[in-house]
């Protein structure tokens, strides 16, 4: 599937739901099935700091695509975090830098990834970006 | 003498609204409180009616712009039986008041080596201000323990001022755990020692009524947008002769008596702690709150809040799983507690699809979670326009979010 197949899927999904709190049911389960990230990386360096929830995040570069892991302490936030990396796993750097998450507006969700909510997101979507920069870098060097 | 909440509902007319789709239960009031219609009316009137800057023109507006703000100060004068209407400096808030004391106490009183006494309940707003000023002086910060239950451990009081002591600075009512401290206590304590207090008031001023020379307080500072005024606006009563020995905080127009480039020479009190044009309308503003609430009865506003806590209280801890963070005997309308393990963020963000507004996370207090070993909490803080059926509402949501979580 490319990466707008399967925000349409998400976005699918999601329109079975007619009410915000079977939506937010939906995410609490997606959050508690996401394996939480390796406790060694449970750490300062992988913390995204969102004053409220935290987001521990890391990528790596495998055969040009790159392999997120990512954990947050509320569930909540680490339901839109699988989703995220349902999105945005195992795509290139390119795909990364140039996409347009449009999904999380249209599951109704757009409030979670405002800047006001102090949940880590925002800050999280922008340090995946910098992976993907990064990694950009690396391999047109 | 009891209230009519509907009609007192009626006088804040953000409370009737919906939000998504259900009817607003405003529990932040700990951050801040709505305004009744007379202080939006006597905000819009003042810009459309007699704006001018104060002590300073002679033009017609001026005067009666220097008039209503002066009769502010005498309002909140009353409010708080101070003395002296020069003893009631206005601020931008609560957080100016106390840096404004750090700052020029400090200068004034503290020199290296001498020691100021926080407590372990402290917002960081009464906090890292005079951290700054002990880093600034190289004195040293003491801080005052508190238990288990959320109260202050006086005893250890006696045993952490010095003859080194400089200032004491406490909050009145703890905006994360609702403790409600024995302030004219701790004062008297700390005098038998000769130690001047700073009592916090943010969370305070809008529970019971307060005197401070009842109290023999020698600072308390207060947030009008905590007590029904707007942002903003802020004050700070001090002892005239406290004010009177200490150096000047900001420089500017207002706070001077001559200015030459060789010498400047300041002006009397309050002036001289209120550089630059103050913020006249929300002080005329805050005096038409502080005249609202006590049309409703201070007490019996206290009284009222203290049933709605009761009850919040003994609903919640009925909810197995339901911990309470603060369980002092003596408690303003604060409520903080955790369900279960569930993160304060999850808990916040299902009552808010519900139309409840709490606050969530570590409300400016990080020692006081370092001390319970948490995160942050989930608090409720209630205002005489909250209802008992509003608390029922909540008392749902935690059971919602607990079935969704769990």
């Amino acid at each position: 599937m490319t990466l707008n197949e399967v925000q349409d899927r998400i976005v699918e999904d999601f329109s079975m739901f007619d009410d915000w709190m079977d939506r937010y049911q939906q995410l609490i389960e997606l959050g508690k099935d996401l394996p939480p990230i390796d406790e060694k990386k449970r750490t300062e360096s992988y913390l995204i700091k969102g004053c409220q929830s935290k987001v521990w995040l890391d990528a790596e570069l495998k055969d040009g695509k790159i392999y997120f892991t990512a954990d947050s302490d509320a569930i909540i936030t680490k339901g839109i975090v699988a989703l995220l990396i349902q999105v945005l796993n195992q795509r290139t750097p390119k795909e990364i830098l140039d996409v347009d998450l449009y999904f999380i507006d249209k599951i109704g969700l757009k409030e979670n990834l405002s800047p006001t909510r102090s949940n880590g997101l925002v800050a999280m979507v922008k340090q995946m970006r910098m992976f993907a920069l990064a990694y950009q870098t690396k391999l047109n060097s | 003498m009891s209230l009519d909440i509907s009609k007192i509902r009626q006088d804040f007319p953000i409370l009737n609204q919906s939000i998504y789709g259900k009817p607003l239960a405003y529990f932040d009031n700990g951050a801040t409180t709505q305004k009744p219609q007379v202080v939006l009316d006597t905000i819009n009137h003042f810009h459309n009616s007699i704006n001018a800057n104060i002590h300073r023109g002679v033009h017609k507006l001026s005067e009666e712009s220097t008039k209503a703000y002066e009769e502010a100060r005498e309002t909140v004068r009353s409010f708080i039986n101070a003395k002296k209407s020069s003893e009631i400096i206005f601020t931008s808030g609560a957080t100016a008041s106390i840096n404004l004391v750090a700052f020029s106490f400090g200068e004034t009183f503290v020199h290296e080596g001498d020691e100021v006494i926080v407590s372990e309940m402290e917002h960081h707003s009464n906090i890292v201000p005079w951290q700054m000023l002990c880093e600034r002086k190289k004195a040293i910060l003491k801080v005052l323990p508190f238990d288990n239950n959320g109260e202050l451990i006086l005893s250890k009081l006696d045993e952490l001022i010095t003859p080194k002591t400089r200032i004491l600075a406490v909050t009145h009512v703890s905006n994360t755990l609702g403790t409600v401290n024995p302030i004219k206590e701790i004062i008297a304590k700390a005098h038998q020692h000769n130690v001047p207090v700073l009592i916090d008031g943010a969370q305070g001023v809008k529970h019971g009524v307060i005197d401070v020379q009842d109290l023999d307080v020698d600072f308390y500072a207060i947030a009008g947008h905590k007590v029904y005024g707007s942002t903003g606006i802020g004050v700070l009563y001090g002892k005239e002769n406290l004010l009177n020995e200490m150096y000047p905080w900001q420089g500017g127009g207002d706070m001077i008596a001559t200015v030459s480039f060789e010498k400047t020479t300041y002006n009397e009190l309050p002036f001289k702690f209120e550089a630059g044009t103050a913020n006249f309308i929300g002080a005329a503003g805050l005096a038409t709150a502080l005249e609202y609430y006590k049309s409703i009865g201070v007490e019996a506003a206290t009284d009222y809040e203290t049933e709605l806590l009761n009850y919040a209280t003994s609903k919640l801890k009925a909810i197995e799983g339901v911990r309470i963070i603060g369980n002092a005997k003596h408690k303003a309308a604060i409520i903080s507690f955790l369900i279960e393990n569930i993160h304060p963020y999850d808990t916040g963000m299902i009552l808010d699809k519900m139309g409840i507004a709490v606050r969530t996370g570590n409300h400016c207090t990080q020692p006081i979670m370092a001390h319970y070993g948490i995160d942050g909490t989930v608090r409720a803080s209630f205002a005489f326009y909250n209802t008992f059926e509003e608390i029922d509402r909540l008392v749902e949501g935690v059971k919602k979010v607990k079935e969704m979580f769990g």
